[in-house]
């Protein structure tokens, strides 16, 4: 694999636990990708299936009890995991910027907007208070704030949902980050402003040319963004394709059972929804063999007997499945 | 809002006045600090009784150890001794304003220092947690096992009595309750989204501590502290009162109360005087505290 500067974020086989080695959950278990720079890569699965996890990990900010066991994170062909604290503190933000799932409490009330927005431009760039405050001003007015000036002297508080939305934006692309790691950014927010604040997203990274790795569960938004998708599963990624052919030709049981939900909602109201029978595993004492067999309607005694790794199927879609893979291989 | 700024600041404060539902930030806390007008009234008596304490005993003729034996007990409005005099003549407004000095001394100082020894060990504690925390909480645990007042006792009792002595005694008690309260407010922020969104965005642990988790745990601790400063004139007179502080004759409001105490049937002001004094200035200061707390927090800024 390629390790030169321009290489993107480069996953590989990051693990990250809670808890104890006897007791405990590796919530993030083994998950590797490749994001290119100017692609969007979608996680998607339901909660509790490590999607944030895996964010967090990536910028190393996950708290004990939790630890990241192994793995590497490769930025410009650097290990982050292997950074020490204080260089890592110098990319938080400035190669990394993360955009969180609440705009409500992601901001200090305590601060106006436009403090907390040259916050992010002091810690990383050699310029004064008064520099950065104006540099705020600009990314506010980037991001469509009206009356910027003004409105920089506010307070959180002040500002809608959407809005606050658009300053997180703001102080996450201030050092032109090259990946943006955007975690559920539009479940907190009304549908018709959702659309708006994806749009700027999406804009801000083809300006940038950065890449995207955008958390959701909402697949109506990893239609609109994505490049490629990778659909995680109980700590594990069960598949990987590019956008249109994890729509119209799935191949894990579990990513046609959340397609099947979905549609269920969109579409077609008369159709009843199709939830996907059982729960999640828990994960502290996860099944034997693939993760999704117990709640799987194609299951097999193979599935159960050993772990489904990543297989390759055709054209860079890789599903973990045994089933699926003999099937496509008989057709 | 930066020092640069300041100037741009005023302008549009001034703006801002005109133009309802806008305005610069510092411009509308010191606006909602002045609406709160049992907190405008309390800064303005406690300007008041600070510029009496500070500049009355300059005025001649006030002189709190001279004992007049053939006025004693004079009631107030007597003619040369406004507030009267005590069971050994001497005056009671010179007392009352020499007085002050040490109580407001005894009482602002130590509370003052132990607010802010106690809020950087609280938020070291409450952030860094670990190790640190429980070094520093375990020792603290160490001063709260004492009584505090015997804690005091004990620390004045090793020094020389004297103003300095009291103070150190007091700060030393004080520590304790203010890292609490501020490890307490620590743990209770550190855990919002906006201080995982500032890591995320690079920000370092001080940064973080001190821009983020500080203006937060600020309130209740500024709160906490004008409570006690009442509450610590009563104690530093405690220890004048057991020898361990001021000497007699030097006047402090609390030794006055407990010197009036024995005569309190035959000459009441001598008590009721410094008694009042102390009223009001623990009044005064909670008052403050709220209304500084209020002005602290954007969210109660009205506009």
């Amino acid at each position: 694999m390629s390790e030169g500067a321009d290489a993107g974020l480069i996953v590989e086989n990051l693990r990250t636990r809670f808890g104890s080695d006897r007791a405990g959950a590796t919530v993030v278990d083994g998950v590797s990708f490749a994001l290119q720079p100017g692609r969007t890569i979608a996680l998607v699965g339901e909660s509790g299936c490590g999607k944030s996890a895996t964010a967090l990990s990536l910028m190393r900010l996950i708290e004990p009890p939790g630890r990241i066991i192994s793995g590497r994170v490769l930025l410009d062909g650097r290990d982050l995991l292997a950074m020490s604290e204080r260089e890592m503190e110098g990319t938080r933000g400035a190669k990394i910027g993360m955009i969180f799932q609440d705009p409500l409490t992601s901001l200090n009330p305590a601060l106006t907007i436009g403090w907390q927005i040259s916050e992010t431009i002091l810690a990383h760039q050699p310029v004064s208070r008064a520099a950065a405050e104006q540099k705020a001003i600009e990314l506010l007015r980037h991001v469509g704030v009206n009356d910027a000036e003004r409105r920089a002297h506010d307070y959180p508080h002040h500002f809608s949902g959407g809005m606050r939305q658009r300053v997180l934006i703001a102080a996450a692309i201030s050092c032109r980050p090259k990946v943006i790691i955007a975690d559920e950014p539009t479940t907190a927010l009304d549908v018709t402003v959702q659309a708006k604040i994806l749009r700027l997203l999406r804009d801000l990274q083809q300006e940038m040319h950065a890449s995207m790795l955008l958390i959701t569960h909402d697949l109506g938004v990893v239609a609109a963004m994505a490049d490629e998708v990778m659909v995680m599963y109980a700590g594990r990624i069960v598949e990987r394709a590019d956008v249109d052919t994890l729509f119209h030709n799935p191949g894990h049981p579990y990513t046609k059972a959340l397609l099947a939900c979905a549609t269920g909602i969109e579409d077609d109201r008369g159709v009843p929804l199709e939830p996907i029978g059982g729960s999640a595993p828990d994960l502290r004492h996860p099944p034997p063999g693939c993760r999704f067999a117990p709640r799987c309607s194609a299951v097999q005694d193979l599935c159960r007997a050993q772990d489904q790794s990543l297989r390759a199927l055709a054209g860079g879609h890789e599903v973990a499945c045994v089933v699926v893979e003999q099937e496509r291989a008989d057709a | 809002m930066s020092g640069a700024n300041s100037s741009a600041g005023i302008v549009e404060a001034v703006s801002a006045a005109a133009a309802p539902g806008s305005g610069s930030a510092r411009f509308w806390r010191l606006k909602s600090f002045a609406r709160n007008r049992a907190a405008l009234i309390s800064a303005l008596v406690l300007v008041g009784v600070v510029g009496a304490v500070t500049f009355g005993p300059l005025i001649g003729g006030l002189n709190p150890d001279d004992a007049d034996n053939l006025a004693r007990y004079a009631p107030m409005g007597s003619p040369g001794h406004l507030l009267g005099t005590d069971q050994q003549g001497r005056d009671m407004l010179a007392r009352l304003l020499f007085g002050g000095r040490v109580s407001l001394l005894v009482g602002v100082a130590p509370t003052l220092t132990a607010g802010v020894i106690g809020l950087a060990l609280g938020l070291l504690s409450g952030y860094v947690r670990g190790v640190v925390d429980q070094i520093i909480m375990r020792c603290l645990d160490v001063v709260f096992a004492f009584p505090m007042v015997l804690l005091a006792i004990a620390i004045a009792g090793a020094m020389q009595p004297g103003v300095l002595t009291e103070i150190i005694a007091i700060t030393v008690i004080l520590v304790p309750y203010f890292a609490r309260l501020a490890r307490t407010a620590t743990e209770s922020v550190v855990p919002m989204p906006f201080v995982e969104a500032a890591r995320a965005a690079g920000g370092t642990p001080s940064a973080i501590m001190l821009r983020y988790i500080l203006p937060a745990v600020f309130g209740p601790v500024i709160v906490y502290a004008t409570t006690l400063i009442g509450l610590m004139i009563v104690v530093g007179s405690g220890l004048s009162f057991l020898g361990l502080g001021v000497q007699p004759p030097t006047a402090d409001w609390g030794a006055m109360v407990a010197e009036g105490r024995v005569v309190l049937r035959r000459a009441s002001h001598v008590t009721i005087i410094p008694g009042v004094a102390i009223l009001i200035v623990s009044l005064a200061f909670n008052f403050l505290g709220d209304g500084i707390r209020d002005a602290l927090d954007p969210r109660t800024i009205r506009r």
